[in-house]
């Protein structure tokens, strides 16, 4: 069966939520991987929003974090203030979706300036909500095309921590949150070893450790056992295409 | 006392060169006739505050009218970049003072209260404390940790768009609720533009809906559509289509200058501009009814 690279990304972003997880959703991939695992295996997924939306069930594809079709339907609605505080600071967050142009060997995220901060070579959005998500969810995911200069060793500028230079060093800022779990990209998935250090724990069909290598900026290294994803399931594109975006406007990019 | 006043009259008395402006509203309800007019009135070294500068801040930087800029996400909301705040950034024109989301609205939430400062969690990410002296480090006088703390923001003006108020100030919000409560308590002056200029007897019917008070506000202006090409739930849809054109209208400083000079200074106010934009949109943008379950507040 043939399907794109965002398509394959966000599959696999989606099979790694669990039912009953509470998730700050993101707009683009993380919004599809979010609602295709509640129309699968996750029915009882809590969907809130940075903008301040709780149980939100989007009719249409939201085209940006404000949609008002995340607010039509809600269960509730509150201040910015209200969400990073109640929900995020409080711990009432499971989940959060994080996504930047640089992301290092340890999940540290750069989304503000690529080059010296005052005087940029080129100027990132920022940070938005992503520096609290990274140090308060339980759980961070991240998906992003495999690309090296999207890895290398040591991000920029650090938006949003990841274990920093290691476990220790994230468990000695004394954050609540996990830290990332899993970086998903369009050959494999990467998680943090016992040092915090991203590896290559699995691959998708047809996709090669050498091409993964060969797109990092760090020596990649391989989990002992390496896995091997199971391809995008006919009612997963399904979903996907004909319910989530049917127009196409996210999982069109890639191959 | 009626604080009914037109859009160009509340800017022309409120607001001065040299200000901090907010206009508030996280995607929803961003006050772009009242951007417009500040442009119109030639408003100069103006400080910019926003969460999001979205393409409010990128046309008022573009006509000129900011010194600086606070904020805590300058990109063009899923769709990119903010490309005329990002060249004069990088150009090192345009002054910066950066937060996250989470530390600019606790600026505000502080600015709100008459609080000196406001703490905050640590997230481990230090690089932006270091970046900005504004965020600052205190022990926690319980547990001995250290929390982050940010100053209160309190803007010379506030603009705040809302679905309905009343001729007094009296303004209600339904939908995403962003910071608009915060930015009008934080604020020195505030300016109301709203979809709907109602009867006192509408407020006072759903009291729990009502997020800004009266009495902190200066101007009421009856503005419909000022939203565009951000939406007022309820009324009219975001126009998607537009923050995708000014993708492109802004890689050309010429096509900027057009725009300016045809949507901005080429229209006297904003009921020229929706009729300007024509039928078809309209109709594009137009909602379809969902009202909520009314509520019982009893006759007591």
């Amino acid at each position: 069966m043939d399907y794109t690279a965002s398509e394959l990304m966000t599959v696999n972003a989606a099979r790694l939520l669990r039912d009953g997880d509470t998730v700050f959703v993101g707009v683009g991939l993380p919004n599809l991987a979010c609602n295709l695992a509640r129309h699968t295996h996750a029915p009882n997924l809590l969907m809130i929003y940075e903008a301040g939306v709780i149980g939100a069930r989007p009719a249409r594809l939201p085209l940006s974090i404000g949609d008002p079709t995340l607010v039509s339907g809600a269960t509730a609605v509150c201040s910015m203030y209200d969400i990073f505080t109640l929900y995020l600071q409080r711990g009432n967050v499971d989940v959060g979706f994080l996504g930047g142009a640089q992301i290092d060997r340890f999940g540290n995220i750069n989304a503000t300036v690529i080059g010296d901060y005052a005087h940029p070579k080129v100027r990132l959005p920022g940070s938005g909500g992503s520096m609290e998500m990274a140090a308060w969810a339980n759980r961070c995911y991240i998906i992003t095309p495999h690309q090296a200069r999207r890895f290398p060793e040591k991000v920029d500028f650090r938006t949003s921590a990841g274990f920093l230079g290691g476990r220790s060093e994230r468990k000695s800022k004394g954050v609540r949150g996990g830290g990332p779990q899993a970086v998903v990209t369009d050959l494999g998935i990467m998680e943090p070893d016992e040092t915090g250090e991203l590896i290559l724990t699995a691959l998708h069909p047809d996709k090669t450790v050498e091409q993964a290598r060969q797109n990092t900026g760090w020596e990649l290294k391989v989990k002992d056992k390496l896995n091997i994803t199971q391809p995008p399931t006919e009612k997963e594109l399904r979903i996907l295409r004909e319910e989530l975006d049917p127009t196409g406007i996210y999982l069109k990019g890639g191959q | 006392m009626t604080k009914l006043t037109t859009l160009s009259k509340a800017i022309e008395a409120l607001v001065h060169d040299g200000d901090t402006i907010y206009a508030a509203g996280f995607t929803h309800l961003i006050p772009y006739a009242a951007g417009h007019e500040i442009i119109r009135q030639k408003r100069k070294d103006l400080v910019l505050a926003r969460a999001t500068p979205d393409l409010i801040y990128d046309q008022m930087v573009a006509a000129g009218c900011a010194r600086k800029i606070i904020f805590s996400y300058i990109g063009n909301p899923g769709v990119g970049s903010l490309r005329i705040i990002r060249s004069e950034i990088e150009s090192g024109r345009l002054e910066i003072e950066e937060y996250s989301h989470f530390s600019m609205i606790s600026r505000l939430q502080a600015g709100a209260s008459g609080l000196p400062f406001i703490p905050m969690n640590q997230t481990a990410a230090e690089d932006l404390e270091h970046a900005n002296p504004q965020y600052r480090r205190l022990t926690d006088p319980y547990s001995g940790r250290e929390v982050v703390v940010v100053p209160p923001l309190n803007p010379d003006v506030a603009i705040v768009h809302v679905q309905r108020a009343d001729r007094y100030g009296n303004a209600q919000i339904w939908g995403i609720l962003g910071e608009q409560k915060e930015a009008a308590f934080a604020a020195d002056k505030v300016i109301i533009t709203a979809e709907e200029i109602v009867d006192e007897e509408v407020i006072r019917s759903d009291p729990n809906r009502t997020l800004i008070p009266a009495f902190i506000v200066d101007a009421v202006c009856h503005v419909p559509y000022c939203a565009h090409p951000s939406y007022t739930q309820g009324y009219y849809d975001r126009d998607n289509a537009f923050y995708l054109q000014w993708d492109k209208i802004s890689e050309s400083p010429d096509e900027v200058k057009r725009y300016l000079d045809e949507w901005v200074y080429g229209v006297s106010d904003r009921q020229v501009y929706w009729e300007k934009l024509g039928n078809d949109l309209h109709e594009k943008l137009k909602v379809t009814d969902s009202f909520s379950a009314p509520v019982n507040y009893g006759a007591y």
